[in-house]
């Protein structure tokens, strides 16, 4: 017997709202919040375009403490974190703390921390660099603040697979629910528009250098061009789906229903991308056939190229236009860890709703024959979510997502 | 000539801005005699601090110094002790 493993909490903080009920006003009707770089000047790089988190200043919401030791990822982490346990309903002290957990991804660490410390390291020396950059930076950060500041003192790790690390995360933490842990916050954040975390982006050639806020980002449209970056995430509270009933659990907002996870063939192999195998292994995990699933979340990549591979899986194992796919992404810019995490919680609010937010400015390209829903949100039904993330360098990654009767 | 010295509001600001406050903890009260693990500050923050000192007076601490100096009191003494123009120094 394996454990149903479901959400009972989240936490979000994405550039077109934080928390779950401005996220999801802001997603539902195709709010965009794509705009010019604010956090430095991006007058003299190639990419100009951001979806950035305005407004969010971290003293308003955590300890002193923690200000002067943590990346602003970091921050946005914790903060969502404290969400998705009042969220769930659940406080440090309910829980025995050896039977909580925190696995989280991340794709770049805290780079605008490290950006001020080797700023301070070349300028003016070692001595001037923070004790803290010995933690800060890593990729690894997200997962122990969180352990920390919660008191979650059981399995912790962290999965470093670009986009889909924000799945992979998700997947480890089911497992880890199975083998005996009662709950485990799960999810990612990455926040780095910061001038070398922007260089480092701009670095694999498929950021949009376009300065036109509805033509920049343009997934499964004859002008695709690239990607726009974002920062932000969601964390969520996993839970055993009897344990969280035993708690009495007051949202259950969706099951992790199924998984899977491939990597792509040597470039100039000629074998098939790994996409489509990942979407199958997903869909057998979760016992559902093609035919159950309601709505697909794409990776959306934004490149002709990637654009074309996914819609070659999907139609694949759907057919030809045979289920509705989005990419809400199109309003947040790409966010990296956060990407996924962010679609599993879109994937549950709309099912909850039976509303598909839509993928903002996009004109679907004769070229993919898709059903991309596109301007407006669509009304539907829908039982089974499957959410797409890849990672740079080949990694695929599909879950389905099961949303619970009410 | 005046000599520097080393105050513990000089101590206070520069836990402020290395390493932040806790809530729990009101600096402004009477710290002396309290240890720095009271005030909420680990090993890490007292490395950060002690780094912060160093470099601000241009002196060179010992790797002990908050083992051998637990309060705010006694940190400000050692510190002393080891700026130019002290008889210790």
């Amino acid at each position: 017997m394996t454990a149903r493993v479901v959400i009972t909490g989240i936490g979000i903080a994405a550039p077109n709202g934080f928390g779950v009920e401005d996220y999801w006003a802001a997603t539902r009707v195709g709010k965009s919040a794509i705009g010019r770089i604010t956090r430095f000047d991006p007058t003299q790089y190639p990419a100009r375009l951001a979806g950035e988190i305005r407004g969010f200043d971290a003293r308003d919401h955590l300890p002193g403490r923690l200000i002067p030791q943590t990346d602003r990822m970091t921050q946005l982490a914790l903060v969502a974190t404290d969400s998705a346990f009042e969220d769930a309903g659940v406080k440090p002290g309910d829980i025995p703390e050896y039977d909580m957990g925190v696995v989280t991804a991340s794709t770049a660490g805290g780079f605008e921390f490290g950006q001020n410390e080797l700023q301070a390291l070349w300028s003016k020396g070692s001595q001037h660099v923070s004790a803290y950059q010995s933690f800060a930076w890593f990729y690894a950060v997200n997962s122990g603040q969180i352990s920390i500041r919660n008191g979650m003192r059981g399995h912790s790790a962290v999965v470093v697979s670009d986009q889909a690390g924000g799945l992979d995360a998700i997947a480890q933490a089911r497992r880890q629910i199975r083998k005996g842990s009662k709950l485990i916050c799960s999810g990612g954040v990455d926040a780095s528009i910061c001038p070398w975390g922007w260089v480092a982006q701009l670095a694999n050639g498929r950021v949009s250098t376009s300065e036109n806020t509805e033509r920049a980002y343009l997934p499964f449209d004859a002008d695709a061009s690239g990607y726009v970056p974002g920062e932000g995430g969601a964390l969520l509270i996993l839970e055993d789906a009897e344990a969280a009933r035993q708690r009495g659990a007051e949202n259950v907002y969706g099951e992790i229903a199924g998984y899977g996870s491939t990597f792509d063939p040597r470039p100039g192999s000629g074998r098939e991308p790994g996409l489509r195998r990942a979407i199958e292994l997903a869909l057998a995990d979760a016992d559902a056939e093609p035919s159950d699933i309601g709505v697909v979340f794409a990776d959306a990549a934004g490149t002709p190229e990637l654009d074309r591979v996914e819609a070659e899986a999907l139609i694949e194992v759907f057919g030809a236009a045979g289920v509705p796919v989005t990419a809400p992404k199109t309003m947040t810019g790409r966010l990296y860890s956060g990407a996924a995490p962010v679609d599993v919680v879109t994937a549950v609010l709309a099912m909850r709703e039976g509303l598909i937010p839509p993928t903002v400015n996009v004109s679907l390209s004769p070229e993919y024959d898709i059903d991309l829903v596109t301007a407006q949100p669509r009304t539907a039904r829908v039982r089974n979510a499957l959410v797409v993330a890849r990672g740079y360098g080949g990694f695929n990654s599909a879950m389905v997502v099961r949303g619970t009767d009410r | 000539m005046s000599q520097p010295e080393f105050t513990v509001e000089d101590l206070k600001r520069i836990l402020v801005e290395g390493a932040g406050a806790d809530e729990g903890v009101d600096l402004d009260s009477d710290i002396l005699d309290t240890d720095f693990e009271s005030l909420g500050y680990e090993s890490l923050a007292l490395l950060e601090t002690a780094g912060r000192i160093e470099r601000e007076f241009g002196i060179t601490l010992d790797d002990e110094v908050f083992i051998d100096n637990p309060t705010p009191r006694e940190l400000v003494a050692a510190v002393n002790a080891k700026l130019p123009g002290s008889l210790a120094a």
